[in-house]
This record gives C-alpha cells, sequence and structure tokens, in this order.
C-alpha cells in the first residue's frame, strides 16, 4: 500500500515539475468553454433571425461538445504522453527502478491522470453549460436545463468517459512506446476509423454498434445514428470492458517486455 | 553483495551474455571491464530487473531486483546519464525519485550537495554539459543511500577533472564499505580505480581477479635484442631455457630483464647492436586476452592500407 502511495506522489511530481500538462489543461478548459461561448451566441443570433429554418437551439450533450469532442483528445494526448516522452528520453529504465512492480506503476499512472482529467472535465463541462445557457439567452437556451437524468448524464458521464480514455491512452502509449504513432492512433480511431464504417453498407452497419467511441457517444447523449443492442449505460459498459481490456494487455506486455 | 549465476541473455538467434557467474564483493571497487558490445550494459540492465535474462539469476542482497522493497535504498544505479526529462529541473528529478522510494525531500538537497550541484538544481537537466549529468546521475544513484552501487561506464566521454573526481568518489563509497560495480572498456581506467576485476568478452567470463595479478600476469616484458652473432645467441637462449620468436632480424626474448640477456651475451662474447626491454601496454595485454572476443572487428590497419603506410 505504502509502495502506491509512493507511486501516486512520484507520479504526481513528474506531471507538475514540467510544462506539457499545463498546457493541456489550459487547451482544455479553453476549447471547452471557448466552444460552448460560441455556440451560445450564435444560438441567440439565430432566435433573432426570421428564417425559421435557421433557428437553433442547443442541447446539453451540444454546449458540453467542446470538452466531449475535443477535450477529451487532448487529455488523451497528455495521458499517452506521460508513458511514451518516458520511453523517449529513457526516463521509463529510471522509473523502472525506482519501481520495479511494473503493473502498479501503470495503474497508479493511469489512476492519478484519469481522476485529475475527470475532476477537470466534469468543471470544465458544467461551466461550459453555464456559459452557453448565459450567452443564448432564455429564448435559446431553452433546452439548456439540468432536469432530467439524460442531461445530467452528458456532464458526469463526461467525466467517466474522459476516466476510461486516459486509461486507454496509457495502454495504447504504453504498448506502442513512441508518441507520434500513439497520438496518431488515438487521434484518428474516433475522429476518422470509426466513420469510414458507414460507408461500408450493410456490413457497416453491422459492425458500427461494436464501435467502441461510437458506443461512448451513445452514452453521452448524442443521437444515435446507429441501432444499438444496449441502451447508454450498456455502451459505457461497453467501452469501459474495451479501454481496460487494451490497459490490461499493455501491462501484460510491459512486464515481459525488456525496458 | 551481487552475486550472478549461470546469467544468460539471448536476442534472438545472438547470445549477448553467455553463461556468466560472478560475485561482486562489498567495501572494494570492482571493475567490470570488457570491450565495446561485451555484453556489459546487458549484464547490468539485467542485474537492476530491467532486462529479463533468458536463463540464470542476479542476485542482490540475496533477492531478485524485482523482488526488493523500496529498491532504490538497496540499489544506486547510474546507467545513464542523459536519461532525465530535458525540460525537469535537477531537483524536480530527484524529488520523483525520492519520493517514489519514500525518501524525505531533505535528502534530495543532501546528494545535490554531495555532487555539487546545489547551484543549478533549479535548472533544466537538458541544458546540462555531460559532467553536469554525470553528477545528477551520481546524485540519484546515492539517494537512497545504497549498499550496492553500479555505474555503467562513469567516466566516459568526461574531463580529466571530471574522471579525478568520479573515480575519487567510487573509492570513497567502496571505502565506506559499500558494493561497487563499475563498467569500462578501458583497463588503464580500472587498473587506476579498481581493486578487482571480471573481464567478459563476447558475453564471456575471461577473467575474476585483482588488477595487481591481472596487470601482472597479462603485461608480460619482453626484451628486444639485436645481433650480428644471431646464431650464437639462439643457441645460448635455448640452452637457458628461454622462449623467443624472430621479428624482422631481431629476437624478442620473453619473459626475461635486460641484465639477464645482456650477461648472457657478454659471457659467451656475443656482440650486440641493441638491447631493449619492452613493457606490453595494459591495452596490448586487454587485447591479447579478448582477441576473438569483440564483437565488432575493423579491419586490420594493414590491410585497409595495402602497404601504403
Amino acid at each position: 500500500m505504502s509502495t502506491a502511495l509512493d507511486t501516486l506522489r512520484a507520479e504526481r511530481i513528474k506531471l507538475t515539475s514540467v510544462q506539457s500538462p499545463l498546457w493541456c489543461t489550459v487547451i482544455i478548459v479553453a476549447l471547452g468553454l471557448g466552444l460552448a461561448a460560441i455556440l451560445g451566441s450564435v444560438s441567440r443570433t439565430s432566435v433573432g433571425m426570421d428564417d425559421e429554418m435557421g433557428v437553433f437551439y442547443p442541447t446539453v450533450d451540444t454546449a458540453i461538445s467542446g470538452v466531449t469532442g475535443f477535450g477529451v483528445l487532448v487529455l488523451m494526448i497528455l495521458a499517452a504522453l506521460s508513458v511514451t516522452s518516458e520511453y523517449r528520453f529513457g526516463i521509463i529504465r529510471t522509473t523502472f527502478q525506482a519501481t520495479p512492480n511494473r503493473a502498479l506503476l501503470l495503474t497508479m499512472k493511469a489512476l492519478l491522470i484519469g481522476v485529475f482529467g475527470a475532476v477537470l472535465t466534469f468543471a470544465v463541462a458544467l461551466g461550459a453549460f453555464f456559459v452557453a445557457k448565459a450567452l443564448a439567452g432564455p429564448d435559446a437556451g431553452r433546452e439548456l436545463v439540468l432536469d432530467g437524468g439524460d442531461s445530467w448524464r452528458a456532464i458526469y458521464g463526461t467525466a467517466i468517459y474522459a476516466f476510461l480514455c486516459v486509461v486507454l491512452a496509457v495502454g495504447v502509449g504504453t504498448l506502442l512506446r513512441q508518441s507520434a504513432g500513439t497520438i496518431a492512433l488515438l487521434m484518428l480511431w474516433p475522429l476518422l476509423i470509426e466513420s469510414l464504417f458507414a460507408l461500408f453498407g450493410s456490413v457497416g452497419a453491422k459492425i458500427q454498434p461494436f464501435l467502441p467511441f461510437a458506443n461512448a457517444n451513445h452514452f453521452l447523449g448524442q443521437e444515435p445514428s446507429v441501432d444499438f443492442h444496449w441502451g447508454p449505460w450498456g455502451s459505457l459498459l461497453y467501452f469501459a470492458v474495451f479501454s481496460v481490456v487494451v490497459f490490461a494487455i499493455s501491462i501484460v506486455v510491459v512486464k515481459e517486455r525488456d525496458a | 553483495m551481487i552475486e550472478v549465476t549461470g546469467l544468460t541473455k539471448k536476442f534472438g538467434s545472438t547470445t549477448a551474455v553467455d553463461d556468466l557467474t560472478f560475485t561482486v564483493r562489498p567495501g572494494i571497487v570492482t571493475g567490470f571491464l570488457g570491450p565495446n558490445g561485451a555484453g556489459k550494459s546487458t549484464t547490468m540492465r539485467m542485474i537492476l530487473g530491467l532486462d529479463r535474462p533468458t536463463s540464470g539469476t542476479a542476485l542482490i542482497e540475496g533477492k531478485p531486483y524485482r523482488e526488493l522493497q523500496r529498491p532504490l535504498q538497496t540499489v544506486g544505479a547510474l546507467l545513464d546519464a542523459k536519461w532525465v526529462h530535458p525540460n525537469r529541473s535537477a531537483r524536480a528529478h530527484l524529488r520523483w525519485l525520492a519520493a517514489s522510494n519514500g525518501l524525505p525531500d531533505s535528502r534530495v538537497d543532501e546528494v545535490l550537495r554531495q555532487v555539487g550541484l546545489t547551484e543549478v538544481a533549479g535548472k533544466k537537466a537538458g541544458g546540462f554539459s555531460l559532467g553536469m549529468s554525470q553528477r545528477l546521475g551520481l546524485a540519484a544513484a546515492l539517494l537512497g543511500n545504497p549498499r550496492v552501487l553500479l555505474f555503467d561506464e562513469p567516466v566516459n566521454g568526461l574531463d580529466p577533472e571530471g574522471i579525478v573526481w568520479i573515480r575519487r568518489f567510487m573509492q570513497a563509497l567502496a571505502a565506506e564499505g559499500r558494493t561497487v560495480l563499475v563498467s569500462s572498456h578501458l583497463l588503464s581506467e580500472m587498473a587506476q580505480t579498481a581493486e578487482h576485476l571480471i573481464v567478459i568478452g563476447r558475453g564471456r567470463l575471461i577473467a575474476d581477479t585483482s588488477v595487481d595479478e591481472f596487470v601482472a600476469r597479462s603485461s608480460e616484458s619482453d626484451v628486444l635484442v639485436r645481433s650480428p652473432q644471431l646464431d650464437e645467441l639462439r643457441a645460448a637462449l635455448t640452452e637457458r631455457g628461454k622462449t623467443f620468436r624472430e621479428e624482422d632480424g631481431a629476437l624478442i626474448v620473453s619473459g626475461a630483464g635486460t641484465p639477464e640477456i645482456g650477461e648472457l651475451a657478454a659471457a659467451r662474447s656475443i656482440v650486440l647492436h641493441e638491447l631493449a626491454g619492452r613493457n606490453a601496454s595494459l591495452e596490448e595485454a586487454f587485447m591479447k586476452l579478448t582477441g576473438g572476443e569483440v564483437q565488432y572487428h575493423g579491419s586490420g590497419v594493414d590491410d585497409v592500407m595495402k602497404g601504403g603506410l
């Protein structure tokens, strides 16, 4: 237990003693609040226009899309770099010398950045909601209310999603060991690769409900364009199992691999 | 105390470390000597639990590295001084290391003072010179006040002042009763630093002996003699039971001193044109021992120059 706490402290010092995590945090906040501000003011203007077709009422999940769509990607970069930059500079060997229990080490790394990411994205999501609501005004912001389970789920669901994305990113970073490949994979996968399946006709449509990020978005309350075999919570479970499995594989590999 | 038993590491079909067995005792500096690519670093990485041995074991104070609790308090190691984050300050680098093994921050300041980096502790490690990086690496190794220390080529690329400083440092650590293992590919360096030597070539153990013995055994002196009466000289030497060989018109007598040969020649009235003692350098001796064991041979100078010299 004491080793776990020691490792946690060491990883915390690592994170706060270089600049890049700070910059990543600033970017996550800026993207989350900035996009919400744009959405809010655009929707207010759209209500003022005569053209009924152009009117746009943002919902909770669109208001926080700067966090769920982009902020979490930046968080994944931060998490992946926490492993790959150690490989890049050879520090991973010093780390393994200090903490020979590699499974514990990676778990603490993922836990620390995961919890940090969850708290951060929760706060930014909540902030984004209020920014969008304030700028949209009462008229355009009529859908921006935290009343039912679904709208709240978008907010706290972001935190859960962020945590799982960190676990996934640490796992992928550990498996690939180099920054460029890891970041490319983590960015292209949700943004591009998964959407390609929509082009594959009926086969693609059969596969789509099993794609991890499609499930994550389903959980976050985005209008499903796919027929899922389970509800939002089933989708969360699916994404969680996927992330944890990738992480577990990375631990098995790193324990056997020469540092 | 480090005990290595039957340690073997294979990368595919190449054997980097081949059935190594040796013990490193406390209280003295033990040199780990071998040409580049002999398997020194691989052996050290296996001792530190970084690489998995194909077979065999490496024990530190009786335990495999991965079973040590708070390992930095038992083993300190400096494998590569450049293994630091370039944008992290020296102090922050040591602070996370200290935290990972439950050591107080006060230890960080102590080791910084010990290696003389207190004034640059807040500077980014990426801007450090090699000498400063080595000092930082040394500070990291000393952090847990460990009984066992491993250094991989610690003087590589250092200026003379840095070399002397590190050498004295290692000797002082050993004098405190610690186990110190230092690798190098330079015999002359090891002869000045270490008391005991473990010599390997191509992953195999070549010698496990004290430095004095190794130097005495391997740097046998030769005597070169030139004489117009070579035949008589040959006969005299054979009578004395000396072994010799011929080298462009001269005789090279091994295992003899110049007085002995001079007196022998005088007694037989043999005219000598040259009588010179030749001490094989440590490097030559080392090459003789590890001759077949160098991993990456260059072509001989003569082959390359094709008589152009």
